[in-house]
């Protein structure tokens, strides 16, 4: 095929897959008489930038960005905590009924997510968590996958690393802190993105493990903002802007680690 | 010595069996009793055996879901996975500006898909909307996306004469706009995961095939696809169950819940209304038994039928 003919088309996908984003800053600025017009214009007519500000405030975003922060640390810290324990006793560690332990954790992972959320509910109220960080942040501290992972990385190191370091009477909590971490940065790394990701965009579950609006996420503020104030339009995509703007920052950094913790998440399983 | 070992190991283990027991495990058989209860959010009231089950069978709403989510899956993942070949392939003839391309290919991969159902509701907007401002130029007028419960297959036929309702009449115009953002949003993951097939193939497989005359289309469909059918087949299990479990679209994107006249309800969505909204938390339990046993049985399915024409290497 002709070169040009290639980017032309190419060009194309690119345009209509940015069009979304163009259209969703465009209205951003937008007056909402202006954002109502038909046909639209292209460009707003006044910029309006402080339709970003007056989103914020029309619901207590700040509060839903703290939750949403305080959500996405704790359950990556913990996934960190629970993933490399488990990785490293999986891999290294001799106990009775690892492999078959290993292989329910396996098992378990297939099971969509739909299939157990009603009885998690009745778990989270009977625990008295509905409404709580707890409920946003335990039951998604381990990931099953990033152990998987792990688990394959660990494999890979040379055993003499081991017994040099038992030789010299390090204990496994010391082997893995001066040996294995730093031996796995890319592969923590790679974990840490693809939690941060799914965390910061998780939905469902922060929907019906929390009602009130004081733990609202930024995902389930939006959502309810967006039922509101379901016409203004503006101030819909301003605050859809400011939702996705940090994991576009973030990407815009680690774009490589980013399409390769998903590549990993696929090819892997 | 071995003792110790051993108990380290159940040790480090500790905290993620934990969690799993207590948010995976228990809730998975918790699941298939509730199943067999009439449960409220007050708890079991009474053992009613597989009555849930006899009622979801009865159940025209859920069919309903059924019958969409069907049409959802099978719109949306074959299409977003060709159209990935398509652009990967593209992208894979070393054009200038590869990286630029997939980098932006891949960004509506890291957009929340809450943020962009409601940017996605405002192009979509009949009186409004981008969309219909584009197609007017077009000559186009009135698509109300949606708002429209007709059926793709009610409308054409309709042209024929043939009057096609329930489960023929299609997928509903409504429930296409879900498709069109859903192949949006998965395309970025699906070329950049085949563009790494692609790459990983060795070049001598094409230089050899080059030498043997082969080019353009045979050289694509006899040697590259073959070549990259595992990547293909991961792609076709995987965007099936991530279709299939789709939720926050039809939640966000529609109203009232699950579109015009129940037309974009997919299963994910009809099994939150049942727990969430009416709290008939038995019932959505043997509805989400039975949805895990649907995507066990396609996933199988696809297994037998595709993959003795994936070529491993």
């Amino acid at each position: 095929m002709n070169r040009k003919f290639i980017h032309i088309i190419l060009i194309f996908c690119a345009i209509w897959v940015l069009l979304p984003f163009f259209w969703m800053l465009m209205t951003a600025l937008k007056t909402n008489n202006d954002a109502l017009k038909f046909p639209p214009s292209l460009i707003p007519e006044k910029f309006m930038f402080n339709n970003f500000i007056e989103a914020f405030k029309a619901v207590n975003f700040s509060r839903y960005f703290l939750n949403t922060l305080i959500m996405t640390t704790g359950t990556t810290l913990l996934v960190y905590l629970t993933t490399v324990l488990a990785a490293y006793a999986f891999a290294r560690l001799r106990f009775r009924g690892r492999e078959l332990i290993f292989a329910i954790f396996i098992a378990m992972m297939m099971v969509p997510m739909p299939v157990y959320l009603a009885p998690s509910y009745v778990i989270l109220s009977r625990l008295g968590w509905i409404d709580t960080f707890f409920a946003l942040i335990i039951p998604w501290s381990v990931n099953i996958f990033a152990i998987f992972l792990l688990r394959q990385h660990f494999k890979t190191l040379p055993q003499e690393l081991f017994d040099a370091a038992k030789i010299d009477g390090l204990n496994d909590l010391q082997i893995i802190k001066n040996i294995v971490i730093p031996l796995s940065i890319p592969v923590l790394v790679t974990i840490g993105i693809f939690e941060i990701i799914s965390s910061w965009n998780s939905f469902l579950w922060p929907l019906i493990a929390t009602h009130s609006d004081s733990m609202r996420t930024i995902q389930t503020g939006l959502s309810y903002f967006a039922q509101a104030e379901s016409t203004n339009y503006p101030l819909l995509c301003a605050a859809s802007t400011f939702t996705t703007l940090p994991l576009v920052i973030l990407y815009f950094f680690v774009q490589k680690q980013i399409m390769e913790s998903y590549a990993r998440s696929g090819l892997k399983e | 010595m071995k003792k110790k070992v051993e108990f380290a190991g159940y040790l480090f283990i500790l905290p993620a069996f934990l969690v799993m027991a207590l948010f995976r495990g228990f809730p998975i058989l918790q699941a298939i009793r509730m199943s067999l209860y009439d449960w409220s959010i007050a708890g079991p009231l009474k053992f009613i055996g597989l009555k849930n089950f006899y009622r979801l069978f009865i159940d025209p709403k859920f069919y309903q879901s059924l019958g969409n989510t069907f049409w959802y899956v099978l719109g949306v993942v074959p299409l977003t996975i060709a159209i990935s070949v398509f652009f990967a392939y593209l992208l894979n003839q070393k054009v200038k500006g590869q990286g630029i391309y997939r980098t932006i290919y891949y960004l509506p991969v890291v957009t929340s898909i809450v943020a962009a159902s409601v940017v996605w509701k405002w192009l979509f907007n009949p009186d409004r909307g981008i969309f219909n401002a584009a197609l007017d130029l077009l000559g186009i007028h009135g698509v109300k996306w949606l708002n429209d419960s007709r059926g793709i297959n009610e409308i054409i036929f309709s042209r024929f004469g043939l009057d096609l309702s329930g489960f023929f009449a299609g997928p509903a115009i409504a429930l296409i706009a879900l498709m069109i953002m859903a192949v949006w949003h998965n395309l970025g993951y699906c070329i950049v995961i085949t563009l790494a097939g692609l790459q990983n193939v060795p070049a001598q497989y094409h230089d050899a095939a080059r030498l043997d005359g082969a080019k353009g289309w045979g050289l694509f469909h006899y040697v590259t696809l073959p070549l990259i059918s595992p990547t293909i087949f991961y792609l076709l299990i995987t965007q099936s169950i991530i279709a299939f479990n789709t939720f926050t679209p039809v939640y966000v994107m529609t109203q009232p819940p699950g579109g015009p006249l129940g037309t974009t309800s997919l299963v994910v969505h009809y099994l939150y209304e049942q727990s969430f909204r009416l709290w008939n938390l038995g019932y959505a339990n043997a509805l989400a038994f039975v949805l895990f046993v649907i995507i066990l049985l396609i996933t199988q399915f696809q297994k037998r039928f595709f993959e003795q024409r994936v070529y491993y290497e």
